[in-house]
């Protein structure tokens, strides 16, 4: 297991190596700068803010300064919001959209397992039906439509809780929770649905129930754990991009994420951050595909990682 | 099902959750003010102020910094008015009023100011202000080095310009303390306008010590100290901006407000929600698709004043097919029927208009076009005869590109504008839509422009910030005027010290430009915000600038009247 897992960790180095390559390019390819604007500045002033920032100097030059510099954990100045590094902005929004993907996470993976569970025990049957219509209708309403209707609801026409804005308390968060988590409950839902219909069916739950074992311990014990392997492989790239704040979400509830730096970095042609949350990005990516992995082996007894045998 | 009723119930328990320390008072939104009524001393009398003098103001995007020299746009510079305080300051009704400094003299030639600053001045450390902090700080401002965006403001002081080039030192600059209280300044040209230039956040002092100490995060709250009305108490990226009453300050005994937060807002119907949801006094914006739901609903709190910009599309005038082509040119501008624009599609109660400057300044009038007094249908019979002296017809028509930038607003006015020209005409025209860079970088460099969306809010209270936009070398002249009678008007202008020909030369520029027809100009813009009618002391002007220090939040009428019942009980 541990040379397994060091094995992998060589494997991200590369990996981010080439994310960090191309997304370095990238972004220097479109048009216009990080310091245009609608005053066009003194041609010497922009000169000295281009020398300030190194944006002088060849590309490959600059791409080398960047790589030496991200590799002490320096992500840089931030060149639109001159005040902060892109680490202030980083460590200031990242516990914000972290908290409340993982709220959103949590809450779509109980719900959903369990109604996607309960579901497939009612297989074809109209509760079954309705649940998953429910489903998809949850799967097919974007954010931005679900944000502002829960916003009229429960924030202006009731009054229960406020429209909008940050802070770490119940009645802020729960309906960027609530909006993010509906299409996940409804996706989880979903696939738990089929995966536990696969297992129902499968030969080894014919003989545990032949065998006589309890209803319940039949499918807690033998049907819900193999049943969740696709909602955890769903479950890591899904946790990767809602820890990363969702920009739709963060706009309508002025939530202070790092999701819309995604965005806004590109619009402001802001290099720096950027190329901050694209990193963050690809490691949770690379951490959570791991992570993916590791359960696997939990969950299934079939799936071992040690040398000599096939990984699945 | 159950889980579901778990949620409902989780739902329902949220509107138990106590609110933020420092939402506004528990008046339902819009509740009517009680009257104010001042006292002797010309304060509010303390029986109709609110409990609660914390101000909840929307305030567009994040700003990109709070040094003073550096900030741009207009989120930024509504905190920094707050926060710092130049030579001059602005009343609410717009007017230029001592600031910093209690008064100045200003020598025959109007060459020379001298300013005598206020001798009560502070800084939020409760250090003095001096003539010295501005020298320092000016001179930073025109440093190249600092790379202040906004340095060209200070272009009028001597030297500031060979300094912007790198060719003189800072030191240079016409600035002196002659003494603690008392700073000079040296001007090439006679400015008129030069105490309306000292509001700007570029001529703002800087507190030396901690620029000096903190470098590139001196701004950060803890570190900055400012000589504003109020002083910075807490900044969370993309959430806040808080600002507290500076006890310092020279005038502080006046400052009813205690705090007042900046909300950023990327998004306008949600700051609306917010406000709808009492939990703003005032908004930044408000969505254009609720101005008829607003105007219906809350008459009361629905603010639409002129501001000080002009919409406009220009032409290219370095390339086909508007090089040399003065007709064609004027026939586009004069088949677009501006009231329609206005009326049917912007639907805020912008101004209409065929000028470049826009009403409202003290000292100018706009020159009057031939064809703004004209009737639509005259305009459309002449534009169609200059498109055809200009080699077009139905047969063989015009095809062009419109150029914008992503807004919705601006997508309405060129579908429109082309559909125009279109019916009057019969031109073609090709809509583009470009990302705000990419069309800025297009639009500087005039190589694939034709036509292409301006607008222009101006940065001082003068003409001259519209006109000086055409000088053959103006960074933002993109249609690429190059007329050398323009420029040397321009000089003109600068040089002129008699206040009358300053403004025949400036109706002259003007008519020079319209008459060239490098601009189609659509309407003047207005502000448009939503205000709670408890916050007083705000008052429209045309440059848009509203200090905190002058507001404050009375009580509402329900208010009182409960807490009237309450005492009657007793």
């Amino acid at each position: 297991m541990l040379k397994y897992s060091l094995r992998r960790l060589g494997s991200a180095i590369p990996t981010l190596f080439l994310l960090i390559t191309f997304a370095f390019f990238l972004i220097r390819i479109a048009p216009g700068g990080p310091f245009d604007s609608e005053r066009a500045l003194p041609a010497d002033i922009e000169a000295n803010l281009a020398a300030k920032y190194h944006l002088d100097e060849p590309l490959v030059f600059q791409y080398a300064r960047y790589l030496w510099q991200i590799a002490r954990g320096d992500l840089g100045p931030s060149f639109h919001y001159r005040d902060w590094t892109v680490n202030d902005l980083i460590i200031q929004g990242a516990p914000v959209s972290f908290l409340l993907g993982a709220a959103a996470l949590l809450l779509a993976l109980v719900i959903g397992v369990i109604t996607g569970a309960w579901a497939a025990l009612r297989q074809n049957r109209p509760a079954d039906y309705t649940v998953m219509s429910i489903a998809m209708v949850g799967i097919s309403i974007p954010n931005f439509v679900m944000a502002p209707l829960l916003i009229l609801l429960f924030a202006i026409v009731l009054g229960w809780v406020p429209a909008g804005g940050w802070a770490f308390s119940f009645d802020r968060m729960v309906l960027p929770v609530v909006t993010l988590a509906l299409p996940m409950i409804a996706y989880i839902a979903r696939i738990t649905r089929g995966s536990m219909i696969e297992v129902l069916h499968s030969s080894y739950i014919r003989t545990v129930r032949a065998k006589g074992m309890p209803e319940k311990e039949v499918i807690l014990r033998h049907a819900l754990k193999p049943a969740l392997l696709p909602v955890i492989s769903y479950l890591g790239p899904a946790a990767a991009a809602i820890l990363t704040g969702s920009v739709v979400v963060e706009r309508i509830f002025t939530i202070p994420g790092i999701g819309s730096y995604f965005v806004q970095g590109a619009l402001n042609r802001d290099y720096t951050l950027v190329m901050g949350v694209v990193i963050l990005y690809g490691v949770l990516i690379i951490l959570f595909n791991f992570l993916v992995d590791l359960i696997y082996a939990f969950l299934d007894p079939r799936i071992r990682y040690d040398d000599g045998e096939t990984e699945t | 099902m159950k889980r579901l009723g778990a949620l409902c119930l989780l739902f329902a328990l949220a509107g138990c959750g106590e609110r933020e320390a420092h939402a506004p008072e528990a008046v339902p939104a819009l509740a009517e003010p009680v009257d104010v009524v001042f006292g002797e001393d010309g304060r509010p009398l303390p029986e109709v102020l609110a409990e609660s003098q914390v101000v909840h103001r929307g305030n567009g995007e994040e700003p990109q910094t709070l040094d003073p020299h550096l900030a741009e746009g207009v989120p930024s510079s509504n905190i920094l008015r707050d926060l710092f305080e130049g030579l001059t300051t602005t009343a609410p009704d717009g007017r230029i009023v001592p600031g910093a400094a209690r008064h100045w003299d200003i020598s025959r030639d109007g060459l020379t100011y001298t300013f005598f600053l206020d001798p009560d001045g502070r800084w939020s450390n409760g250090e003095p202000v001096t003539a010295d902090d501005f020298v320092w700080s000016w001179r930073r401002a025109v440093d190249p080095a600092t790379g202040a965006s906004y340095s060209r403001m200070l272009s009028p002081i001597v030297n500031a310009e060979a300094i912007l080039a790198g060719e003189s030192p800072p030191e240079a600059l016409g600035v002196e303390a002659l003494n603690d209280m008392t700073f000079q300044v040296e001007l090439k040209d006679p400015t008129p306008y030069f105490l309306g230039l000292l509001t700007h956040p570029t001529s703002y002092p800087v507190h030396r010590p901690t620029v000096e100490q903190h470098g590139d995060s001196h701004v950060r709250p803890g570190n900055l100290v400012s000589n504003g009305a109020f002083m910075l108490d807490d900044w969370r990226v993309r959430s806040s901006i808080e600002l507290v009453r500076n006890p310092h300050y020279r005038d502080a005994d006046d400052v009813l407000v205690e705090r007042v937060v900046f909300y950023p807002f990327e998004d306008e119907n949600t700051e609306f929600n917010r406000f709808r949801a009492g939990d703003l006094h005032w908004t930044y914006q408000v969505p254009n698709n609720q101005f008829q739901w607003l105007r219906k609903n809350m008459p009361q709190a629905l603010m639409v004043a002129p501001w000080f910009g002009t919409y406009f599309f220009s032409f290219n005038l370095t390339r086909e097919p508007f090089e040399d082509n003065l007709a064609l040119r004027q026939a586009l501008n004069l088949a677009v029927d501006r009231e329609i624009l206005t009326e049917q599609v912007s639907r805020f109660g912008e101004i209409p208009t065929f000028n470049l400057v826009p009403p409202g300044l003290p000292e100018y009038e706009s020159p009057e076009t031939p064809w703004a007094g004209m009737t639509q249908e005259e305009r459309e019979a002449e534009a169609k005869r200059l498109y055809r002296e200009a080699g077009y017809s139905e047969q063989r028509p015009l095809e062009v590109e419109l150029r914008y930038n992503t807004s919705e607003n601006h997508r309405k006015i060129a579908v429109a504008v082309a559909a125009m020209w279109k019916q009057v005409l019969g031109v073609r025209t090709r809509l583009i839509n470009e990302e705000f860079r990419v069309f800025l970088q297009n639009r500087a460099q005039r190589r694939v422009t034709e036509v292409f969306r301006s607008g222009w809010i101006g940065d001082y209270q003068d003409a001259f910030t519209f006109l000086e936009l055409f000088h053959s070398e103006h960074g933002r002249n993109d249609a690429g005027y190059d007329s050398e009678r323009y420029d040397r008007l321009l000089q003109r202008i600068a040089a002129e010290r008699i206040p009358a020909s300053r403004r025949n030369l400036m109706a002259e520029a003007e008519r020079m430009i319209l008459a060239d027809q490098v601009i189609l100009p659509v309407y003047n813009y207005v502000t448009k915000r939503l205000i709670d009618p408890r916050l007083k002391g705000w008052e429209e002007n045309v440059m848009d600038h509203h200090l905190t220090r002058h507001m404050f939040l009375v009580k509402a009428k329900s208010a009182i009247e409960a807490s009237e019942e309450a005492d009657g009980g007793e």
